[in-house]
Order: structure tokens, then sequence, then C-alpha cells
């Protein structure tokens, strides 16, 4: 076997994948339990329309897809309040104008569909230096932000009323959530690809709920799973020669419906 | 004289299209206990939104430890009559749902510390939960759950408490226990306001009633001598004299 960091694209691809496991739960975490996983994967949508653009004009498709998921999570808490409690059709609304715009972009580029499919699937290896210095600065601000709000996110998850009436900013945290969200979607479409996101937002967290006793816990388990997932993903898809996006969601889902077996079983 | 905790003035309020709230007209002192009766639908949980600003009034005046609300929200407590209505799998300790409610004594980005645990270990143990502090939340029973949202309620060692039928879906033996605690809190000095449909239950503990009757007008009334069977009758429309 020859050796997998003989090769600085692998390097990088590494670098990038240890970084992107360790923000997505933080905010996976807290999309899943306000039961709002869906929007990664109607930002993810979004941001794939992003990176057509991005790819059509010329600019960086990891800005494209940033500035394209955050007009769309934003767009999804617009159209939210107008469905009240069946709020979950914004979501969908949102994602649907995300593919749409994707199909009709992606025909005006050179070579469209192959550029755009690396990042419907996922192209770690082919991550420039732009590209990993701007995924370092997006998770450390997703990881430093989630931490200093650790209190006030967890409070606004478990009960957003609550919350407000002890004082806590409910519509600034909520906003930065957000935020926080398209920016994950938009560095994790890199890595496992915009269409199998939701894999690294929901897996980690889905798995470490079945085997944690806190909130806490919860978050410090999803960060291990999906340091896991991502780290033996990359190397299994290096030495087979599989596609390291769909790798990693296979190696989660896996480990996911173990855990769930194991805890029925008790 | 004795320091005025809360004094409502000519508060009316209504949804869209439903009347809630006509000249509703208060006051309490501190270490009162206010017991809200009514029918479903009658305005009582409508009343303690409007008390906590989740509701903005159309008329009157709620005026709280002599001043406005935003002033003094830190010395307010709440158990909402939907408390126990959070997703039952949430992965959160008992310890880390009372401690939620400090935000108001921490601010912003700070860390809990040890102290801060031992404030909440205390509010627990306020509600005999001490035990069950790493406990799931998801895991307890409603009564159970019930007592640690009024631990919650309590942890930021609030001086008025407002508790939205806080008894609801609880067997007798802890309904018992809950308000005995209620009650053990009241006289410590903190002022309640309550509702809750146990009728016996409420006029046990309450010194102050606020009675909505079914023709849409309230009875304030001084607890002291009132019989279950008047507090019927009010309820049903017979009326009696302000502050009878
Ligand atoms: N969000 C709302 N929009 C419109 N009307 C509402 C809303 N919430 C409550 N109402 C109406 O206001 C009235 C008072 O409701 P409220 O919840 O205060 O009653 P309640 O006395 O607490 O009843 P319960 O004993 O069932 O808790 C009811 O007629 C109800 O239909
Ligand atoms: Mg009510």
């Amino acid at each position: 076997m020859d050796n997998i960091f003989a090769y600085s694209f692998m390097l990088k691809a590494f670098a990038a994948a240890v970084l992107i496991a360790a923000a997505a739960p933080c905010i996976g975490l807290p999309i899943v339990l306000k039961r709002f996983s869906a929007i990664g994967d109607a930002a993810s949508h979004s941001a794939l329309g992003g990176i057509a653009f991005g790819l059509l004009i010329g600019i960086n498709p990891i800005i494209g897809a940033v500035l394209f998921s955050v007009a769309a999570v934003f767009g999804i808490e617009g159209l939210r309040k107008r469905f009240g409690s069946y709020s979950e059709i914004a979501t969908v609304i949102v994602m649907s104008a995300g593919i749409g715009l994707t199909a009709v972009l992606s025909g005006f580029i050179k070579n469209g569909s192959a550029n755009i499919s690396s990042f419907m699937f996922g192209s770690i290896v082919a991550i420039s230096d732009f590209e990993l210095i701007l995924t370092v600065i997006l998770c450390a601000v997703i990881i430093g932000v989630t931490l200093l709000l650790y209190k006030e996110i967890f409070a606004i998850t478990f009960d957003e009323e609550a919350a407000g009436l002890c004082g806590i900013p409910v519509k600034a945290v909520n906003f930065v959530l957000m935020l926080l969200t398209a920016l994950t979607v938009s560095v994790a479409s890199r890595i496992v690809g915009a269409l199998m996101i939701s894999s690294l937002l929901v897996i980690p967290t889905a798995a470490a709920m079945l085997v944690s006793g806190s909130y806490r816990g919860t978050l410090a388990r999803s960060i291990v799973f999906a340091e896991l997932f991502t780290i033996s993903g990359l190397f299994i898809s290096y030495y087979f020669d599989l596609r390291p996006g769909g790798t990693i969601v296979l190696i989660g889902t896996a480990v996911l419906a173990a855990a769930a077996l194991l805890k029925k079983r008790k | 004289m004795n320091e005025e905790i809360i004094r409502v003035e000519n508060l009316t309020f209504e949804y869209p299209d439903t009347a809630v709230l006509k000249n509703v007209n208060f006051t309490l002192y501190k270490g009162d206990f206010l017991g809200i009766i009514g029918a479903n639908g009658a305005g009582k949980s409508t009343l303690i939104k409007l008390i906590l600003g989740l509701l903005p009034y159309d008329a009157g005046r709620i005026t709280l430890f002599g001043t406005e609300l935003s002033r003094v929200r830190s010395r307010i407590g709440y158990v909402s009559q939907k408390a126990n209505s959070f997703n039952s799998d949430f992965p959160a300790t008992v310890l880390e749902v009372v401690r939620a409610n400090l935000f108001s004594s921490k601010g912003l980005f700070r860390r809990y510390t040890k102290e801060d645990n031992a404030r909440a270990e205390h509010a627990l143990a306020l509600v005999g939960m001490t035990e069950y502090k790493d406990k799931l939340i998801g895991s307890l029973s409603g009564g159970q759950q019930q007592r640690v949202f009024i631990a919650r309620a309590l942890v930021s060692e609030p001086e008025l408490l407002l508790m939205d039928e806080p008894t609801v879906g609880i067997d007798a033996a802890s309904v018992r226990e809950i308000m005995s605690i209620i009650k053990k809190l009241n006289s410590g000095g903190i002022t309640m306001i309550m509702t809750n449909h146990d009728t016996p239950a409420l006029l046990d503990a309450a010194d102050k009633l606020l009675i909505f009757c079914e023709h849409g007008y309230e009875e304030f009334v001084n607890r002291s001598d009132l019989s279950l069977e008047r507090v019927s009758s009010i309820l049903a429309g017979k009326r009696v004299h302000k502050h009878g």
C-alpha cells in the first residue's frame, strides 16, 4: 500500500475534512433538535445554484454557494411565518427553487454537468489552497460562535419562549444559527457534496443522540462520530478508489443503523 | 406598608375576533397568592401572557414592582401551561434544563460555573428533585417534569411566580405534594399567581381570587371567607360587590 499522506492533495483533503467534521455537528445538533434539519437540504440545493452561478460568472463556487444558501435560509425564515404550524412547506419551496435554479444555470456553463456534479457528490481531493483557507476561516467562525453561544443555543433549542422570558435575544440567536447553517452547508458541499450534506449535519447527531445522556454529551459525541465517519471514509475511499463523499455517508448510515439496533436490544 | 408587586388597571385585550379581557383590575402585595379561576377559554392564560409581555395589551396598564416589565424581568418566574410539551426525546439532563434559566444573571457568552450548578441544584432541592439532576428530562414522569419546570422558574430566585395550571395531568398525591411545595415557597415570601382547574386545591392555597364568570366579566375577591359553593355561584355569573 502506498502512503496516503505522500500527496499534498490528500493532506489538504484531511485538513478540510477534520475541520468540517468538527464544525458540522455544532450546527447539526441544534437544527435537528429544533426539528428543522430539512433546512440543511434546502440550503444545500440552493448552494448548488450558487455554485452554478459562481462557475458561470467566474467567482469561486464556494463563495457563490455561501451567497445563495444564506439567501435560502432567510427565504425560508421569511416564508415560514406565512404557513404557521405547517412551516416545513417553506423548506420544500425553497429547496425546489434551488434545484430549478441549478438546472437552468448549469445549462449555460461550459462543461456544466461535469463541474456541477463534482459539487453534488463532493470533490474534497480537488480542494484548492484558496478553498482550504476559506474552509479554515468558515469552520473557525462556526465552531467559535457556537461555543460562545453554547448556553443561548441550548436554551432556545429546548424552549424558545422560556429563553425569551429570561432575556435571551431569541431572534438574534436564531438569525446567527441560520447564517451558520448556510455557511456550514456551503463549506460542506465541497467535501461530501451538496446532495449528501444532511449526512454530516444529521447522521452524527442522530447517532450521538442514541448513545448520550445529556446535551453536552450529545454534542461531544456527535463531533467524535463526524470525525470518525469522515476520516475513515477518506482512508477507505482512497485505498479502494471510491468516491469520498459517498463513502463517508455510507459509513455514517451503517454506524447509525448499528447503534439503533444495539439501542433497541437494550 | 407591604410592598406592591403587581398592579393591573383597566386591562383590556382581544384577539382579532375574540374579545377576551375587559377592564380587569387587581393589585397584589408581597406574599399574596392569587388564584385565577374560570372555564376553558375564559382568558386565564391570556392574562398571564399579558403580564409576562408575551402579548401586547390593547388598553389599560400593568405595573410590576412599581415600574415597567422590561426593567424587572429577572424578578419574575413562569411555569407555562405547555411547559412539558417539549420534544420528549430531547437529550438534556434535568440540571441542564434548570440551569438554562440562569441567563438573566449571567448575560451573553458567559460560561456556566460551579456556582451556577450549585444554584440549579438548590432549586431542584426546593422541589425535591435533587437526585434526578443527571437524568434525561424526557425519562421523568409528568409530575416529576412539572417539578423540574417549577425548579427552572425558581432558579433565578424570582419574587413573583406565575404558574399556568402547574398540576394539570398529575396524579392526586403528586398534586398535593406540589401544592404544598408552592405554599411553602409562598410563605417564604414569593408572590404567586396561579391558574388551576382544581378549584378546591386553589381555594386552599390562595388568599385572593380572580374569577372569570360565564357572562364575560371578572370578579376580584379576597378569598378569606369564600366557600366552594359561593365560588361556583360567582363563576355562574352571580355578581358580588367588587372586593367583597
Ligand atoms: N392565538 C390565539 N388567536 C386567537 N384567539 C385565541 C388565541 N389564543 C387564545 N385565543 C382565544 O382567547 C380566549 C382565551 O384563551 P385562553 O387560552 O386565555 O383561555 P384559558 O382561560 O387559559 O383556557 P384554558 O382553561 O383552556 O387554559 C379563548 O376564547 C381562545 O379561543
Ligand atoms: Mg389556559
